[in-house]
């Protein structure tokens, strides 16, 4: 990659430089930042589509008794809230955050792959349609949980096949946008950007996406077997035919566990990208957060059975995955003391982004924390598929995952758009989502504690407070979600112009491009220092 | 970057990187449907997930050991839709190991057609199973059955005497299936 170029060249480009106008732009594009944003607006999409099941969910909830809906819808409520946030909401919001980040963040003009980044994310919707259609088929959408565990997941009606191809769709799209993602870091970095000089979230991403080219395939393995067991006479997971169902969740955590981390990862990279910013301080043990995350990559392919400790494995088994589980603690502890270093006597502000960065910071670990509890196999028995186990996940998930992309966004939006964000609004939004996240799960903690199952209906009387409070948490947070989508809007409608910089603290190639964000940039590669 | 040859090296570049991608992708694939018979072979090399197999014990001279006790329970079930009823027709002994001993199993077919079953074993605790020897059983082979017929099947075991001394119950748990919806 030289950087020697003909200036003749480049004036073919600015000759090009706008966008192509109606619908055609976004069906047929293949600009990098045209891609990104159909991303994250599909992803917004879908967060609202999960988000009105989660609702309808905590409506329910809110007393014990059945009142709003039947226990089958309840169930495919459940069923589809995790499909839908996990493949709809959070992926593709990483995938588009990648797609307008990496590039600039690397000094290159485009995905390196630019067709195939199209066409992985025009599958998306297709498969989101498919999926959720099964809500209107005669016999309901899937209802056997997320897991797919058989031979419950084989009793789905009309939905499974429905189900089986919306699944086998959207890992071709991720599989897609991962290759795209390694291709674009190894091969188009600016002269001079070492891989050791990459900014975290372009070291995040990249070792996402190698996990997800490891663990994708091995989803649809899984999925194809149970197709194969339904239709085709086989019997991977029938007992009667020589197969075994917890082989199935066997293949299923060798899948699933990796994905935790696929959903975590970009947002420790988001974090590292946003927290120096603010704290106008270097990013603390670049290093050893690069090491940290290669080790916490490597460490989920050998903790996958720590989600089936109660189906009867052996004692040798549960220390394995029990120990193995806790040494994850070591490298996120790293990145959590690594993060505190560097907000360690720094000249802190607090803009919209970096409220949810330290949010993101102490609530994340909370998390973890509650993860370490689970990882203990004699407890995890109590454990085990209670509300403990709900508040564990959501609170990595949503003031984890969500809070990061969410201040991605923030962090993001004045480049992109060449708009400051309305902070008061931020901020609004910030200590309502803040407030209501934590009224929404943390008394799910003590529910589990007490023994309420999961993925059930209905409640013994004793529940009935802890779960009035989670479901008025679960409103307050829904709705001030309502404020990002208005502030979203208006910062791409107008606001006050955003500089080059953006942020006062702001490192980095992406914050050398003017506000908004040209059509077309790094056509000729800069040069790192 | 904008030369011809660094264009079309990095064209190449770009391919040998979807290409070894691919690879991988079609690799881990594949090890997702090799997990498959990689399970079965974990299972039976270290007898976990109570899978005695369908292997006849090998009946060699073992010494009775008089002064230990262990309670075996049966325990039978049947696969949804198993048109029969089938029980154990003791549902507990005590059992020195190193002794042989003979049960039954009671099972009638409860329709008007002629039936073919498979009776599937299990074993608990796990770590018990492959001391768990059968040296006759009617789970070894495919029971058929006559229009409502009623037929008491044996099965005679021992229990090895290196059973884990912490082992006090062991249960068998057959499963019966009706061999049409077994895919074979």
């Amino acid at each position: 990659m030289s950087i020697a170029a003909a200036p003749a060249l480049h004036h073919e480009h600015d000759t090009h430089a706008g966008p192509p106008r109606g619908l055609g732009r976004w069906l047929f594009t293949t600009n990098h930042k045209d891609i990104g944003t159909l991303y994250l607006l599909f992803s917004l999409m879908m967060f609202f589509v999960g988000g009105s099941f989660a609702l309808v969910i905590r409506a329910e909830l809110f007393q014990p008794g059945l009142q709003i809906v039947d226990p089958h819808l309840f169930n495919q409520l459940t069923t589809l809230h995790a499909l839908v946030m996990i493949f709809g909401a959070v992926m593709p919001a990483f995938v588009g955050l990648a797609n307008w980040q990496v590039p600039i963040m690397i000094g290159a003009p485009d995905m390196a792959l630019p067709r195939m980044n199209n066409w992985s994310f025009w599958i998306l919707p297709f498969a989101f349609a498919l999926l959720l259609s099964t809500l209107f088929l005669p016999g309901g959408g899937p209802a056997g949980g997320w897991t797919l565990y058989p031979p419950l997941a084989l009793q789905t009606g009309q939905a499974f096949p429905f189900v089986i191809l919306a699944i086998h769709m959207m890992g071709i799209s991720s599989i897609m946008g991962a290759i795209n993602v390694i291709a674009t870091i190894l091969n188009l970095r600016a002269p001079g950007m070492i891989l050791m000089k990459m900014p975290l979230f372009v070291w995040t991403w990249l070792i996402t996406a190698f996990l997800l080219i490891a663990v994708m395939p091995v989803l649809a393995g899984a999925v194809t077997m149970l197709l194969a067991d339904k239709f085709f006479g086989t019997s991977f997971f029938n007992a009667a035919g020589g197969g075994d169902p917890v082989m199935f969740q066997h293949i299923f955590w060798f899948f699933g566990h990796p994905e935790v981390y696929i959903m975590i990862l970009p947002a420790f990279g988001i974090i590292s990208q946003i927290i120096p910013t603010f704290a106008r301080k270097p990013l603390f043990g670049y290093a050893s957060m690069v090491y940290a995350t290669a080790s916490i990559a490597f460490l989920s392919f050998i903790v996958w059975a720590h989600h089936m400790f109660t189906v009867g494995m052996p004692l040798a088994g549960e220390l394995f995955f029990m120990y193995s589980t806790m040494l994850i603690a070591v490298p996120t502890g790293v990145k959590v003391f690594n993060w505190v270093s560097t907000m360690w006597r720094g000249s802190m502000t607090f803009e919209t982004p970096m409220l949810f960065a330290i949010a993101f910071v102490i609530l994340f670990t909370i998390g973890g924390f509650s993860g370490l509890m689970l990882a203990i196999a004699p407890a995890d028995f109590q454990y085990h598929d209670t509300y403990f186990v709900v508040a564990h996940f959501h609170y990595v998930l949503v003031p984890g995952a969500v809070f990061s992309i969410m201040a991605g966004v923030y962090y993001w939006l004045p480049k992109w758009t060449g708009h400051m964000i309305d902070e008061r609004l931020g901020r609004l939004h910030f200590w309502l989502s803040v407030v209501g996240v934590n009224v929404l799960f943390f008394p799910q903690h003590f529910l589990g504690l007490a023994g309420m199952p999961r993925r059930i209906p209905d409640y013994a009387l004793q529940f009935t407070e802890f779960n009035m409070i989670s479901s008025i948490g679960a409103f307050l947070f829904g709705f001030s979600q309502l404020l990002f989508l208005y502030n979203v809007i208006q910062t791409i409608r107008g606001g006050e112009p955003a500089t080059d910089q953006v942020w006062e603290g702001a490192r980095g190639l992406e914050w050398t491009l003017p506000s908004p964000t040209p059509y077309h940039t790094f056509t000729k590669a800069p040069v790192v220092e | 970057m904008e030369t011809q040859e660094t264009k079309s090296a990095l064209a190449t570049a770009n391919r040998r990187v979807v290409r070894r991608l691919l690879l991988a992708v079609a690799a881990m694939f594949a090890f997702g449907f090799a997990l498959a018979p990689l399970y079965d072979v974990l299972c039976q090399i270290t007898g976990l997930n109570g899978k005695t197999g369908g292997r006849v014990a090998v009946a060699r001279p073992v010494v009775v050991d008089e002064t230990r006790t262990v309670t075996v329970e049966f325990v039978a079930s049947l696969n949804a839709g198993a048109p029969w009823e089938f029980a154990p027709m003791v549902t507990r002994m005590a059992v020195h190991p190193g002794q042989y001993y003979q049960t039954r199993y009671l099972a009638r077919n409860l329709t008007d057609q002629r039936l073919v079953g498979q009776a599937v074993p299990s074993v608990a605790p796990g770590p018990a199973a492959r001391h768990f020897q059968k040296v006759e059983c009617f789970c070894f082979n495919r029971q058929k059955f006559e229009p409502g017929e009623e037929r008491a099947m044996p099965v005679t075991f021992i229990i090895d005497p290196e059973l884990p001394p912490e082992v006090r119950t062991v249960t068998l748990s057959y499963t019966f299936f009706k061999l049409d919806d077994a895919g074979g």
